[in-house]
């Protein structure tokens, strides 16, 4: 199962927080920047629990085509996601993946037309990465209470996964 | 293990994700007819469509026994679901300051409630079908994560069960956007409040009404309930929740 927020069959204890890490705190920055990135270097404490039961290829039916580049096979690869087209424009993720584990994802494109996208953007993005990392490490299957923005990101996101599978 | 199937549809201006774990020859059919099913629930019942049944019953243009038959029941069941909540849900919840029709409270989760079981006619026993934020299982164990309100990244509880139905209303990505149907303004007592049940949509509607209760009576509301169980997250961060929630989660 790659997809990354639906994901896993682990068992987790109760009611936990799932990342001692701080998300980026894109004040200014972020909402400026064309990238808004979670994982990297910084998401050592994310990846630390190692392969996953929950990182086995699954199939997909998910409709939308995937358009990117694979880096050459070896330890990690990167992904580039679907530019989807949502309400507010197009969204689109990159994704970073060491064996079949998402080490990083990169938000290349989001809507930034009014200052209201920049405002749900520069929160929304930044956890909704971080929910996609952590959600592997906590095998989760499915989120609740992650809404609306999310969508062209989840649908970016899947594209990328389903090509890297 | 058979290899789940997924399926990923953008709809009623969100996505919508399904995963089958059990699929079997019917099982691309039934995902066809249940995606069908929401875009047709979103032509007559979208607000944001001049054309829908709904727009145009809210004009005047269409009388309610000229609509889709499933207008009418779907405004019977917004008027259960508010008597049910003491008036605070309302299929005009802009109360007077904008008293257009807008029954969505209701109809989301009902869609999602609707596709889990066109996947169950066609055999299905296992299956989650996730729509803007609120879940509906089937079979299981499926384990829920509810996103923190506050902390980016970060999920404030996972439940874990059989045949769950998760909603959760809150503040976090869109912004104050549950008006309160007494006064039409904006509901900002709580962050968030999550309903555990086991049918998506009197849970989800549930779930917008009792957000809008603030944590004291809806806390109060959903302990008289024994279909489900409450998690409210206040502004500053603090939990609360009904007694019989922690069975539900995952350990």
């Amino acid at each position: 199962m790659r997809r990354a927020i639906v994901t896993g069959t682990a068992t987790v204890a109760g009611v936990i927080l799932l990342l001692s890490l701080k998300p980026h705190n894109s004040g200014a920055g972020a909402v400026s920047s064309k990238v808004i990135s979670s994982g990297g270097s910084s998401s050592s404490s994310v990846s630390a629990s190692g392969g996953s039961p929950g990182s086995s290829p699954s199939g997909s039916a998910a409709s939308s085509g995937a358009s990117g580049a694979s880096a050459p096979a070896g330890a990690s690869r990167t992904v580039t996601g679907s530019a989807i087209d949502t309400r507010y424009g197009p969204v689109q993720v990159r994704v970073v993946l060491d064996g079949k584990k998402i080490s990083r994802i990169d938000v290349i494109q989001y809507p930034d037309q009014s200052g209201r996208d920049q405002e749900i953007n520069s929160y929304a993005l930044p956890q909704l990465n971080q929910e996609a990392i952590a959600a592997q490490s906590a095998q989760i299957d499915v989120v609740s209470g992650a809404s609306y923005t999310s969508d062209g990101y989840t649908r970016s996101l899947q594209s990328a996964l389903d090509q890297a599978s | 293990m058979t290899t789940p199937l997924r399926h990923a549809e953008h709809v009623m201006g969100t996505v919508f994700s399904f995963t089958v774990r059990d699929p079997g020859p019917g099982t691309a059919a039934a995902l066809r007819r249940a995606v069908e099913r929401l875009h047709r629930i979103d032509r007559v019942f979208s607000t944001y469509r001049a054309d829908s049944d709904i727009s145009r019953l809210g004009r005047g243009e269409l009388t309610l026994d000229r609509c889709d038959p499933e207008v009418a029941e779907v405004l019977e069941r917004c008027r259960e679901t508010a008597a049910e909540t003491d008036g605070w849900f309302s299929e005009r919840p802009g109360g007077e300051l904008d008293p257009a029709l807008d029954p969505s409270g209701w109809v989301k989760g009902w869609a999602i409630e609707e596709s889990s079981r066109i996947l169950r006619a066609a055999g299905s026993a296992q299956h989650s079908v996730g729509g803007g934020g609120d879940v509906q299982t089937c079979g299981g164990p499926w384990r829920i994560g509810i996103a923190h309100p506050l902390r980016p990244g970060a999920l404030i509880a996972i439940v874990a069960g059989h045949d769950l139905a998760v909603a959760t209303s809150g503040t976090a990505e869109r912004g104050p956007h549950i008006l309160d149907p007494h006064t039409g303004r904006p509901a900002t007592a709580l962050a968030s409040l999550t309903l555990i049940g086991h049918h998506l949509a009197r849970t989800d509607a549930w779930a917008t009404a009792v957000f809008a209760m603030g944590p004291d009576r809806a806390l109060r509301w959903a302990a008289d309930r024994p279909e489900v169980e409450a998690l409210a997250v206040l502004p500053d961060g603090t939990t609360r929740h009904t007694a019989g929630l922690p069975r539900h989660l995952a350990g």
